[in-house]
């Protein structure tokens, strides 16, 4: 099996790695050879987590720069920062709620302007699907379920070789009970958005 | 019942190689585990507190790396299993203890964990704990990844115990933070208790004893290098005439590269597993077999230079390279695009890099550094100092934890770090050398872990600085796991004492002491300054626990607070303070309500008593 390679990065707090959980569970369910890799910088302190994740036949848990097939931002600006592993041919999933860093608050950083990165995004890649996962999230109950919505674009785009029904499945087994509604919510809204998005 | 004590042989588990290090100690039969936390090996002992509830395995956090070691010494020289487990630099702590246990051996298997740190995610250097077996004369292992990582523990005691020596299991955190499906095996009933026989004259390391210990060692030391070389962790891959030899995770991204390549054909691989010592005849007989030979190991030159030792012994010329300024580096890690890379210059292999997107046109992005807390009772501490001291020239030296973060502005607090403890050793040297007021940090752990010998130091030597001692009640760095002065009835465990830190710090000698509550500011920057004006050693006891625990326990907090009409554009709060709740909408500044903790400092200093708390804390 071809190796295909997923990178997700978030803000520390935005559910990353239980969306890595659910990868890697569903693809141990399926039978899919499945490697993954974390770095969380001080997550629960504001920094940026990062996980890898690596599909079929490879042995290496971590992804060089240019080589991830799909990047899965879960807040604009960090999408931009990780596009040095991005290439041509790669889809990039985006959520577009912006979530400042204290930099711009203090005035030494200017966040980037969101129509300008999806535009840069956009051409220099195959493919971004980019909407708004906060919204959503409300939408299926729990703010917090931002991961799930991303999850379900990402499934959605058939990018990586895990099945809509199996992901489901690994969010009602894996997943606290009391979330299972809003998260199983959050991943068919994900997953309709990026589909209405082709 | 916690995952790891699964008692289901062959069935598949995704696993963190950190939980996958755990679950081999268990399917070994590790009856004691001992640690002092620290990333990247954390998650290790996290899971082994957690299985000590529900199981017969006994489990400490320990005060310290060197004391965790003597613990775990004690007990596998009275027969029982037992595993220690640190991150690189805690094996710096633990060094003194480990060095002579090398002499003394084990009865019991004892397999010592350090988990490296390439690139420094979460460390203060990236020294290569290879070189501890060689100076300790203790056999290594290294996996290559979470399943073997496993399955080599198990081999790793019974080594241990064949050898009668304790052994180093080396990992670097891209095996520690890595997660893999990995198939678990059975699980060993441990024997929790054994005997201790007395021995002295091979117990007792006085230098008649440890004459005759050594040579035991180098003995010992002859038996293992048989082992290695038959060692099923040291393999050769393939039949092609250009060598590699490789070890840990850098063997990933060889295999890889080489498929990549598509050089199968042409390499023969060299798998160390069993890295010290290195198995001589194997390594010779490869070198014979090749052409030319590339060593790919992230960090020092550990293996390189030994395998050159080796190609002089037997008169080979062959080029041999690793670390080189057109190929690997000795900094920071690898990954499998570098190693192809190298791979391709190396053997002169037609290879086009694969090119990533353009970047040069993409706007500049705001850093997104970690900062303290929103209601970190750290940044409350600091201010307060910060006030306390105006108009004072200082030197602020900090040590390891989460307030090393108060070196950043604008709370720009901590001037000097180099290793745990170091706030306060480092205090007297500035204070002796300098007229400028010293004012160190060192937080409740790190104070238990290595703060006090230099605090006795300083009062004996007649030092003159102020200590704060920065108490929240937790390790909270490396995700608040206990130390000696945590109130653990109050965390429903039982069985544990508690040491108080004033207590301590009276009885060293300090005499001058005083407590904090750093929320009340002003009452802080008064007391801390007159703590500065004293001559002699002051210290200052910060309490509040940490906001983060606290959420964490679902222990009621203060109410958020808002910012009022009153606000007429100052902005101390975020210059001052830089708390993480505060944003700013149409140019006037805000609090976000989900974080605020409502510690109320920035309400304390506001100089238009704009803020105000949430009557309700519904928003």
């Amino acid at each position: 099996m071809k190796p295909t390679r997923l990178i997700l990065v978030a803000v520390g707090g935005q559910g990353n790695l239980l969306s890595s959980k659910v990868i890697g569970e569903s693809a141990l369910l399926a039978g899919v050879p499945v490697r993954m890799s974390e770095i969380h910088g001080m997550a629960q302190r504001g920094g940026v987590v990062e996980s890898s994740i690596v599909f079929g036949d490879a042995k290496s848990t971590i992804i060089s720069d240019g080589e991830a097939d799909v990047l899965v931002g879960f807040e604009p600006s960090e999408t931009l920062r990780a596009l040095n592993k991005c290439n041509s041919r790669t889809v990039v999933i985006s959520n577009l709620a912006r979530m400042s860093p204290f930099t711009v608050t203090v005035g030494s950083g200017i966040y980037p302007d969101l129509k300008n990165l999806q535009s840069l995004i956009r051409a220099k890649t195959a493919n971004l699907i980019a909407f708004n996962a906060e919204v959503l999230a409300r939408e299926a109950g729990n703010v917090l379920s931002v991961n799930m919505v991303l999850l379900g674009a990402l499934i959605q785009t058939g990018k990586i070789p895990l099945a809509r029904e199996t992901v489901k499945e690994v969010i009602k087994t894996k997943t606290k009970k009391a979330f299972l509604e809003s998260n199983l919510k959050a991943f068919e809204l994900g997953f309709s958005t990026a589909n209405s998005m082709v | 019942m916690h995952k790891l004590l699964t008692r289901q042989p062959g069935l598949k588990m995704l696993l963190l190689g950190n939980e996958a290090i755990a679950r081999g100690g268990l399917e070994a039969g590790v009856a004691v585990a001992t640690t002092y936390p620290g990333t990247p090996s954390s998650e290790i002992s996290l899971n082994f507190f957690q299985i000590s509830q529900e199981s017969e395995l006994y489990f400490e956090y320990s005060t310290n790396e060197k004391v965790a070691l003597e613990v775990a010494a004690a007990t596998a020289n009275s027969g029982v299993r037992s595993m220690c487990v640190m991150k690189h630099v805690g094996m710096n702590v633990a060094a003194d203890a480990l060095l002579t246990l090398a002499y003394v051996g084990v009865k019991g298997g004892l397999v010592i964990v350090t988990a490296d740190d390439p690139f420094m995610f979460s460390s203060q250097n990236e020294q290569d704990n290879r070189y501890y077996s060689k100076l300790s004369g203790l056999p290594m292992l290294e996996p290559s990844s979470a399943q073997e990582a496993k399955d080599m523990m198990v081999d790793a005691f019974d080594l241990s115990e064949q050898l009668q020596l304790p052994v180093i299991f080396r990992t670097t955190t891209r095996i520690n933070h890595s997660t893999e499906i990995v198939s678990l095996g059975d699980l060993r009933e441990p024997k929790t208790k054994g005997d201790f026989k007395k021995d002295p004259f091979n117990y007792v390391t006085v230098p008649a004893v440890s004459r005759n210990l050594h040579a035991k060692l180098l003995e010992k030391l002859d038996k293992a290098e048989k082992i290695s070389e038959n060692s099923e962790y040291n393999i050769i891959y393939g039949e092609g005439d250009w060598g590699i030899i490789c070890n840990g995770v850098s063997c990933n991204y060889v295999f890889d590269a080489v498929k990549d390549l598509d050089i199968e054909n042409s390499v023969r691989i060299l798998r160390i597993g069993f890295s010290h010592p290195l198995p001589r005849v194997l390594i010779q007989d490869f070198l014979k077999t090749c052409e030319k030979v590339l060593i790919v190991e992230e960090g020092e030159p550990f293996m390189e230079e030994t395998v050159k030792a080796f190609a002089q012994e037997e008169g080979l010329t062959l080029s041999i390279k690793g670390k080189d300024d057109a190929l690997f580096s000795r900094l920071f890690e690898y990954n499998p695009a570098l190693v192809r890379e190298c791979l391709a210059a190396y053997f002169g292999v037609d290879y086009t890099p694969r090119t990533g997107v353009d970047l040069s046109d993409i706007p500049e992005i705001p850093q997104r550094p970690p900062s303290l807390c929103a209601g970190c009772s750290h940044r409350a501490t600091f201010y307060s100092v910060q006030k306390a001291a105006k108009g004072m020239e200082t030197i602020c030296p900090t040590d390891i934890g989460c307030y090393t973060l108060g070196f950043m502005p604008p709370l720009s607090t901590g001037d000097f770090l180099i290793c745990m403890g170091s706030s306060v050793g480092t205090s007297c040297g500035f204070s002796k050398a300098t007229n400028k007021k010293v004012i160190s940090f060192i937080g409740d752990s790190t104070f238990f872990h290595t703060g006090i010998p230099g605090l006795i130091n300083a009062v004996f030597n007649n030092h003159n600085f102020t200590l704060v001692i920065l108490d929240n009640g937790i390790t909270a760095m490396t995700g608040h796991q206990p130390h000696p002065g945590v109130d653990m009835k109050a965390l429903n465990f039982e069985g544990y004492a508690r040491v108080s830190i004033e207590d301590i710090v009276k009885a060293v000698g300090v005499k001058h002491v005083s407590i904090i509550r750093p929320y009340r500011v002003k009452k802080s920057v008064d007391t801390i300054k007159e703590a500065l004006m004293y001559k002699g050693v002051s210290v200052i006891i910060s309490q509040e626990p940490c906001t983060l625990f606290t959420k964490a326990l679902k222990k009621p907090r203060g109410k958020p607070f808002f910012v009022s009409e009153k606000y007429k554009g100052h902005r101390d709060c975020i210059n001052d303070l830089a708390c993480p709740a505060f944003f700013i909408k149409k140019n006037r500044v805000n609090i976000d309500p989900v974080l605020c903790s409502g510690c109320s400092i920035c309400a304390q200093i506001c100089p238009e008593h704009a803020i105000l708390p949430l009557k309700d804390k519904a928003v």
